[in-house]
């Protein structure tokens, strides 16, 4: 068969791409709706006309999102059947549950108020419209713990048994199931990393505007907003990430081996985190690396005379256990990836705590390099997110459940290389271009700022919104 | 009663959802260069699925998602068997869904032209292919002893699963132009009425043609009860909207669109994808579905879940009851 056309490698580009793509929206989804609820309800407690600007003005950047979110997400809730039906027949018992769980509970709730919302401005009372924004920030949230329990079945698998006739996994316990310690950690880690996301289109939008000295009575509190979220986010993400570490080398050593490139067991100070290494392109031999001693052994079993194993160890071992093949994954990706998505995390924090001192007792830098700075917040959190998620499932590798079920045996055998293909180019394209559109409309109402939306009957005193329709 | 029997139950009735929810979005978009002459006309259009059309589709999300849940095989089977259709089918619902977002952001005409082109063609696409696709389930496509699909993606496109997508495809369009007339002012709704019975007439003829067919080649009494029942809710529809009762018109189009999926599901059982090569390879309601176990949980969800959604979703659409007209609109902002 032509390499080009091996079902298998193109299932996974596709698989990669399209998930990847549909995460970028979903982080602003949950964390934008808590923000233009949080903000939706300081205008109803306050009825300062400037937390309703920013309502309007963050809940339009919200939409604009919102339909990539929901249209990339039938491709995800459609593709375990499309080019992964061997896996689908073996998971589909456990596996399929939180998936149905997730649109009975989650997405309904999400689809229906987000249109309660966008059109219920004049039609709803205040409170029940207020109501309604708080729905969809609930089931967005909701639909993310549903999606990650089943993400964590295949990183570690519980709460199963396997049936040799059928050839399958079989739940066994849906509240185990649900409760994976994967999930636990994974859950608020990915939460908060949401948040961080949403902070930093906050942080970036306010600081373009700030920079331009306009918008002054909205984007400073935008921006003090964004940044103390921010700050809270990023420690979330970071406490929540070290639990996710613990749960990790329990479940899966090679992961943690890999992120580290720890080809042999290490104990102590010898189990070092390397902060930078130079090394051949296969990275079995290193050239150069700055390391800080006993951090692996931290960040791995919380001592500093823990054991960490190697991926040589590792590897003789699964070899005994499943029998003759490769049982690590691409070093060089985990490896990065795993770097980057710290870096950038810790980058950000420092970045939000040094804004917030610099804009301390409503101070406004006139450095311009500082807001300069602050602009590139949006992009680099999205950034980390996708190269965390990179190293989860590149971690996973060569297993597609762990330890179960191998990503070469999940593929559809039905379906072709080139028609993988084709679909492959096919979402290339239309994603590719979908995505300028966006960036596009996204920037222009970002750059547009604020708008007075609201009409005040003096005598009343009552509020008529400018509404929105298509 | 056993609970795969349940949730084939369930399934059916989640696309029956999902086909008289979306099924109006289509026909809604279909219309546009039928009853939009002009850019106000075209958002009166797009306004009157503008609150709904995302939870209607998400029906689609949850019918797939049970499916993978209650009958992994079945799921497996039908979306890697039908890859291309299903592709299609996505890269239209990404297209339409995008487009009621984007069409509005810019003034420009050709930005707006080229969002109504993609509603249109992202709308009758889906309508015509999920009538391809449940045709050849009922029919029965080649499955090998892995229940994997060993035809191609021409063999999907027989007389029959044809007539099934052009069956749909008219269905719909009625259906929306229905919509349009229940949820519309003046001109429109005039315009929506007389549209709504010239294209009932060849709905009803296709429509009976399929129906018909489908009780006498793959059916059994059910079958052919609950076709009839769909064909006569169809003839009250045409005749309903002759009379002016649009409620009436659009809710006997609901009906008919219900009764023929049910139809389709009933001519299944206890089949869930039949093999047209060997029975021995068919798919079942037994050899499809999850565990017991499973399948209680999943239950238990749907009996709590399932009355509180159909209660917000009721609301939602009593909330925008009203029709939409031309001045409201021109008085909102873009």
């Amino acid at each position: 068969m032509n390499e080009w056309l091996d079902p298998l490698l193109l299932s996974r580009w596709q698989f990669g791409l399209t998930t990847i793509y549909h995460f970028l929206f979903v982080p602003l989804t949950i964390g934008l709706s808590l923000t233009v609820a949080l903000f939706q309800t300081a205008w109803v407690r306050t009825g300062k006309a400037q937390y309703l600007q920013l309502t309007h003005f963050f809940g339009k950047i919200l939409l604009i999102n919102f339909a990539m979110g929901v249209v990339t997400g039938i491709v995800q809730e459609f593709q375990f059947g499309l080019n992964w039906s061997d896996y689908s027949r073996f998971v589909g018992d456990v596996f399929g549950a939180p998936l149905a769980f997730e649109g009975i509970v989650a997405f309904f709730l999400e689809a229906t108020f987000i249109g309660l919302w966008i059109f219920g401005w004049n039609k709803l009372p205040r409170l029940v419209h207020l109501g309604t924004i708080w729905a969809v920030a609930l089931g967005s949230a909701a639909s993310a713990y549903f999606i990650i329990a089943a993400n964590s079945f295949q990183q570690n698998p519980i709460a199963y048994r396997i049936n040799e006739e059928k050839g399958r996994a079989e739940l066994t316990d849906i509240g185990e199931l649900l409760t994976n310690p994967i999930t636990l950690a994974a859950y608020p880690h990915t939460i908060f990393a949401c948040f961080m996301v949403s902070a930093g289109l906050i942080i970036s939008v306010a600081s373009w505007h700030l920079y331009r000295n306009q918008n002054l009575d909205t984007m400073r509190p935008a921006l003090k907003f964004g940044l103390w979220m921010m700050v809270i986010a990023g420690i979330g993400t970071t406490l929540m990430g070290d639990q996710l570490s613990l749960a990790m080398v329990a479940a899966q050593p090679m992961k943690m081996a890999a992120a580290e490139a720890l080809y042999t067991t290490a104990t102590g100070a010898d189990a070092s985190f390397s902060l930078f290494t130079l090394g051949t392109p296969d990275g079995v031999h290193e050239l150069f690396s700055i390391r800080v001693p006993y951090l692996l052994s931290v960040l791995s079993t919380h001592s500093f005379d823990g054991t960490v194993e190697g991926i040589n160890n590792l590897q003789a071992q699964y070899e005994q256990l499943y029998g003759a093949g490769d049982y690590t994954p691409i070093i060089w990706v985990t490896y990065w990836s795993f770097r980057w998505m710290i870096a950038l995390g810790v980058l950000h924090i420092i970045v939000a705590l040094a804004g917030l001192f610099v804009t301390r007792k409503g101070r406004l830098p006139a450095n311009k390099w500082i807001w300069r700075a602050a602009i590139w917040s949006f992009p680099l959190s999205l950034l980390a997110m996708v190269v965390g998620w990179v190293f989860t499932e590149m971690g996973r590798q060569p297993w597609l459940v762990f330890g179960l079920l191998k990503t070469e045996d999940g593929v559809s055998p039905s379906v072709t290389g080139l028609e993988v293909l084709i679909s492959l180019l096919a979402f290339t394209l239309i994603y590719g271009s979908l995505a300028v559109v966006e960036f596009k409309l996204i920037l222009k109402a970002a750059q547009a700022g604020p708008e007075d939306t609201a009409e005040h009957d003096a005598e009343t005193g009552d509020v008529t919104h400018r509404v929105t329709v298509y | 009663m056993e609970l795969n029997v349940l949730w084939f139950g369930i399934i059916a009735a989640l696309f029956v959802g999902y086909f008289v929810l979306d099924g109006f979005d289509f026909g809604v978009g279909m219309s546009l260069p039928f009853l939009g002459k002009d850019d106000v006309d075209r958002r009166v259009l797009i306004n009157t699925i503008g609150p709904v059309w995302d939870l209607n589709e998400t029906w689609v999300i949850v019918a797939g998602a049970s499916l993978f849940a209650a009958f992994p095989e079945w799921y497996a089977t039908m979306f890697s068997g039908f890859y291309l259709v299903l592709l299609i089918i996505l890269l239209a619902l990404i297209a339409r869904g995008v487009s009621f977002e984007y069409r509005h952001q810019r003034p420009e005409r050709v930005w707006k032209q080229r969002f109504d082109a993609m509603i249109v063609v992202g709308s009758a696409l889906p309508a015509f292919l999920w009538g391809v696709v449940f045709a050849n389930i009922v029919r029965g496509v080649a499955l090998d002893a892995n229940h994997d699909y060993i035809g191609t993606v021409f063999d999907l496109f027989s007389p029959y699963a044809v007539l099934g997508g052009v069956t749909t495809l008219l269905l719909f369009f009625t259906h929306g132009v229905l919509f349009v007339a229940l949820k519309t002012e003046g001109e429109m709704r005039r315009r929506a009425r007389t549209l709504a019975f010239r294209a009932g007439i060849p709905t009803v003829l296709v429509a009976a043609v399929f129906l018909v067919w489908t009780s006498l080649a793959f059916g059994s009494i059910p079958t052919a009860l609950l076709a009839a029942v769909a064909a006569l809710a169809l003839v009250a529809s045409v005749v309903a909207n002759l009379r002016g009762w649009e409620g009436w018109a659009f809710g006997l189009m609901a009906a008919t669109i219900g009764f023929a999926v049910l139809a389709l599901f009933a001519s299944l059982f206890p089949d869930v994808m039949p093999a047209s090569n060997n029975p021995m390879n068919s798919l079942t309601i037994d050899n499809a579905s999850s565990t017991p176990y499973t399948l209680e949980v999943m239950s238990w969800t749907a009996l709590f879940a399932m009355p509180v959604i159909l209660l917000y979703q009721g609301w939602s659409y009593w909330v925008f009851r009203k029709r939409v007209t031309r001045s409201s609109i021109e008085a909102a902002a873009h």
